[in-house]
């Protein structure tokens, strides 16, 4: 039984000219001690997935999902209470903004020990112990007397730590990271990006790591789903993705990676956005930007369809997915 | 901390000459004089009038008498009542806690209504609560103080029969004053029922003068919970799986109440301006009262004592007010 399971999960909020589908249609499913990268664009719905996971989707936004299962449990069945209970225990989060995400007003030490004592009913004393292992095991130096620290007296890299700390403290299956490193500089995206996948193995949990860095996934994901305008339009093996890349997006996040541009004189870009509320078009949702964009693309959707590739079968939703000769062609 | 204390209080010096200038010249302004008034529809002789100034030093170039006034003031001395010969400042410090212990239940009354109506407005945002909360808030805020309280007092006093109309305490009891707060002196005292009477003469005035504070709290609360409900560590609050009550009451309500606190200081100052309409309506022995009679009389020491007390009031009120906001908002605390 998969850890995670999710079919058909859509995500829709009204505006003024008709629903909005932030997410649409998005089949996933993650095992036990998974590692899996979500990348796409600013506006690919990636961050809105993870939130409907958590619950935490917030008026007027509506989650719809044929079935949205954690460890076998029905999640659209349960009621409030009953996913409070598995938010921040079984399955926890961790945000883009370390600063903003941590409540300027209460103390770090407080706000760890919070999930602990209400989640596994420590006492004070027991959760100030757990809180300063905790701290520790993140790599924060002197943690005893950091649990008096402000947010804003720590840096964006230790309170990111913090929020990790936070969100591992009862131990959970499921991390989903949610651009865990953009906020902060190069030099500590790459530190914790080391700390999370350390914790990810040493406690066996399963994490999904949004990212709108391809650089990230490639050295951490065993498995790649690249999202555009709230639809998946690839999943495949972290090494076949990168390798071949089957859908043109994939190819051109890949193209505008600088590492694989060496040598060239400018860096290949993809031109345009992704489709907002007002300008979705008809057909295939990438087809304005698709250099190999045939009649087709412009008129019918394309399924998201089993891609069977060597031994591996992944996901893809084009009516031309690429061969590794189209590659070695357009290079 | 003492460093940021000691620059605020600093800042304090310029108010109070400010102040001190406003109050002699203002009620100077006024036609009359406190020896005319006196005299009343009698009339008094030129030549008496005339020597009267004289002894109270009214005659004497206005710089020179502001700048005796300063001088005294500075000494301590507010100078005596011309109306009863009593000394301004002792006559203050008996009828001060009156008014204050009216404002402090006033306040009391605004932030437990006020606060709770603005979080569930808030939170409830949109809804019949929201623009209930709302619309009474904004009735609330423009109601005259004087009519208000005429409407509560027919209503429940004359009407009902409820509440009394006047005074802080029956006239069965006598308290002595120790504290000059009638909730604790009647505590102090012995005699059954005196608290209760006390308690119960509280609760019209309280409702009248917290009207505007409670309405401009409760739109304060809402609009702050709006704003802070958007951030960032009210979703983290959720992904821990903490429940609403916890969320809101603990985690928004602490932030949303630092632009709450400033507003509270501010309404100290509307609450003491207020307090002068409140304890005219109900014959609140206070020091409003006190003040609208030296109005009355041109009594111009008490009046300039007066404001001057009551504007050193609402300073270490603003001044409480920004240390509070310190404790409650840790990023100014430790800002250097």
């Amino acid at each position: 039984m998969p850890l995670l399971e999710i079919r058909n999960l859509s995500v829709t909020f009204p505006t003024a000219h008709g629903a909005f589908r932030a997410v649409d249609g998005v089949d996933l499913t993650v095992e036990e001690g998974d590692l899996v990268g979500i990348v796409g664009e600013s506006g690919s719905g990636k961050s809105v997935t993870m939130l409907a996971i958590m619950g935490l989707v917030g008026y007027p936004g509506q989650v719809t999902a044929d079935r949205l299962a954690f460890d076998g449990q029905d999640l659209t069945k349960l009621g409030r209470r009953q996913r409070r209970k598995l938010a921040g225990k079984a399955m926890a989060m961790i945000f883009q903004e370390p600063l903003t995400s941590l409540n300027p007003c209460f103390t770090v030490g407080f706000q760890i020990m919070e999930a602990l004592r209400v989640h596994e009913g420590l006492s004070r004393h027991e959760a100030r112990k757990r809180a300063v292992q905790l701290l520790g095991s993140v790599g924060i130096p002197a943690p005893e007397s950091r649990l008096s620290a402000f947010p804003h007296q720590l840096s964006g890299g230790m309170n990111q730590r913090v929020m990790i700390a936070m969100a591992t403290a009862c131990r959970p299956r499921l991390l989903l990271a949610d651009e865990p490193t953009t906020a902060l500089d190069v030099t500590i995206q790459a530190q914790i990006l080391d700390l999370l996948v350390d914790l990810q193995r040493s406690n066996r949990m399963a994490m999904m790591l949004v990212t709108h860095d391809m650089g990230v996934v490639a050295e951490t994901a065993q498995r790649v789903v690249v999202m555009y305008a709230g639809q998946i339009v690839e999943a495949h093996s972290a090494g076949r993705l990168f390798a071949h890349p089957r859908h043109p997006y994939t190819q051109a996040l890949l193209d505008a990676l600088p590492e694989r541009s060496l040598g060239r004189a400018r860096l290949p870009t993809l031109p345009g956005v992704v489709p907002g509320a007002h300008d979705r078009p008809d057909g295939c949702l990438f087809n304005p930007r698709c250099r190999y964009r045939q009649p087709v693309c412009l008129s019918d959707p394309p399924a998201l369809a089993d891609d069977r590739v060597g031994r591996e079968t992944g996901k893809i939703r084009c009516h031309f997915p690429l061969h590794p000769a189209d590659l070695e062609a357009s290079a | 901390m003492l460093r940021f204390i000691l620059t605020r209080v600093t800042l304090v010096i310029p108010t109070f000459i400010g102040i001190t200038l406003l109050a002699f010249a203002l009620i100077r302004l006024v036609p009359g004089d406190p020896i005319e008034i006196r005299a009343g529809e009698r009339g008094i002789d030129p030549v008496r009038h005339a020597q009267m100034m004289q002894e109270y030093g009214l005659d004497r170039p206005l710089l020179e008498q502001y700048a005796d006034y300063i001088w005294d003031v500075l000494n301590g001395d507010f100078g005596a009542s011309i109306t009863t010969h009593q000394p301004v400042l002792r006559e203050f410090f008996a009828l001060f806690p009156a008014t204050l212990e009216l404002s402090i239940c006033a306040m009391i009354f605004a932030l437990a209504i006020g606060l709770p109506a603005g979080v569930l407005a808030a939170t409830r945002r949109g809804t019949a609560v929201d623009y209930g909360v709302m619309g009474v808030s904004l009735t609330g805020y423009s109601m005259p103080i004087f009519w208000w309280g005429i409407l509560l007092i027919l209503l429940f006093s004359v009407h009902l029969g409820l509440t009394p109309v006047s005074q802080r305490i029956s006239d069965l009891y006598w308290v002595d004053p120790v504290t000059g707060f009638m909730l604790i002196d009647t505590l102090l005292g012995d005699q059954e029922g005196a608290f209760l009477s006390a308690l119960h003469h509280l609760v019209l005035p309280s409702i009248v003068l917290g009207t505007i504070p409670l309405a401009v709290i409760a739109r304060m609360t809402r609009s702050s919970m709006l704003e802070v409900m958007g951030e960032d560590y009210i979703r983290t609050a959720r992904a821990k799986g903490l429940g609403p009550g916890r969320t809101i009451w603990l985690h928004a309500l602490r932030n949303a109440l630092i632009p709450v606190i400033t507003v509270v200081g501010l309404q100290v100052g509307v609450l003491l301006t207020g307090a002068i309409l409140t304890e005219t309506i109900f014959s609140w022995p206070g020091v409003g009262k006190w003040l609208v009679d030296a109005i009355g009389r041109r009594d111009y020491p008490r009046l300039q004592g007066g404001i001057m007390l009551i504007a050193t009031a609402v300073i270490l009120v603003n001044l409480t007010v920004d240390i509070l906001y310190g404790i409650i908002n840790p990023r100014i605390r430790h800002a250097r």
